[in-house]
């Protein structure tokens, strides 16, 4: 399945790229899509503790299976206020 | 209630928005852009938001602030975009029949929009621009 992927902040830097469509295969989780977008941008390398993955706006666990029309988001640690 | 936007809010005119006579007191909390950090002396800041989520985010702080504290309102209006020193960054206000309630409920969503709002600051000094670190060197 295809999904949206955002990205926000350093990690946005890192890819170079505000968001992009990932192919994914169907049941995939939040984790093996951050792996994917690890896998497809070497500059994330380094990254893992960094990257938090949001699904529709909300932040949920890397086991979190994912489905077609989710969106995806992944950015670092929040630094708001 | 809940704001995430590029324009710049007037205390004032936010107040009259929970302000009525049922309430007490309101307590306000304004961030706003300091000229030092560990980053060194910062000339301007960026603030980057996924607004959407942020929005969403701050809606159900808001709602948790309202039943754990029982106050009459909470208002919060978070910036993003290219902001120069002095420049407002955030105002959480929260109207309340009593002051206690109305202190330990503006503490807390500053708190919690800290812990998990997805907004991110970048700090531009005169040699480099860097990120801030979650939880670090903007420690209020």
């Amino acid at each position: 399945m295809r999904l949206r992927v955002r990205y926000f902040a350093s990690i946005r830097e890192f890819t170079g790229l505000k968001e992009e469509q990932l192919d994914v295969p169907e049941g995939s989780t939040a984790e093996a899509l951050k792996r994917e977008a690890q896998k497809l941008h070497a500059s994330l390398k380094g990254q893992e503790d960094n990257i938090l993955v949001a699904v529709n706006g909300s932040f949920v666990e890397l086991k979190r299976v994912l489905k077609a029309g989710d969106e995806i988001a992944l950015f670092p640690p929040v630094s708001g206020g | 209630m809940i704001r995430v936007t590029r324009d710049d809010f007037s205390v004032d005119e936010e107040l009259m928005r929970i302000k009525k006579p049922s309430v007490g007191g309101l307590v306000v909390f304004v961030g706003t852009v300091r000229d030092e950090s560990e980053a060194g002396h910062v000339e301007r800041m960026e603030i980057e938001a996924y607004p959407e989520m942020a929005e969403r985010q701050l809606t159900l702080i808001r709602g948790e602030a309202l039943a754990k504290f029982g106050v009459d309102n909470v208002l919060v209006v978070h910036r993003y975009g290219d902001l120069k020193v002095g420049d407002n960054i955030v105002l959480v206000a929260v109207s309340a029949g009593h002051r206690e309630a109305a202190f330990d409920a503006c503490r807390y969503v500053i708190d919690e929009l800290k812990r998990r709002v997805p907004i991110w600051k970048r700090e531009h000094t005169p040699t480099r621009a860097c990120w801030v670190e979650a939880g670090k060197p903007d420690k209020d």
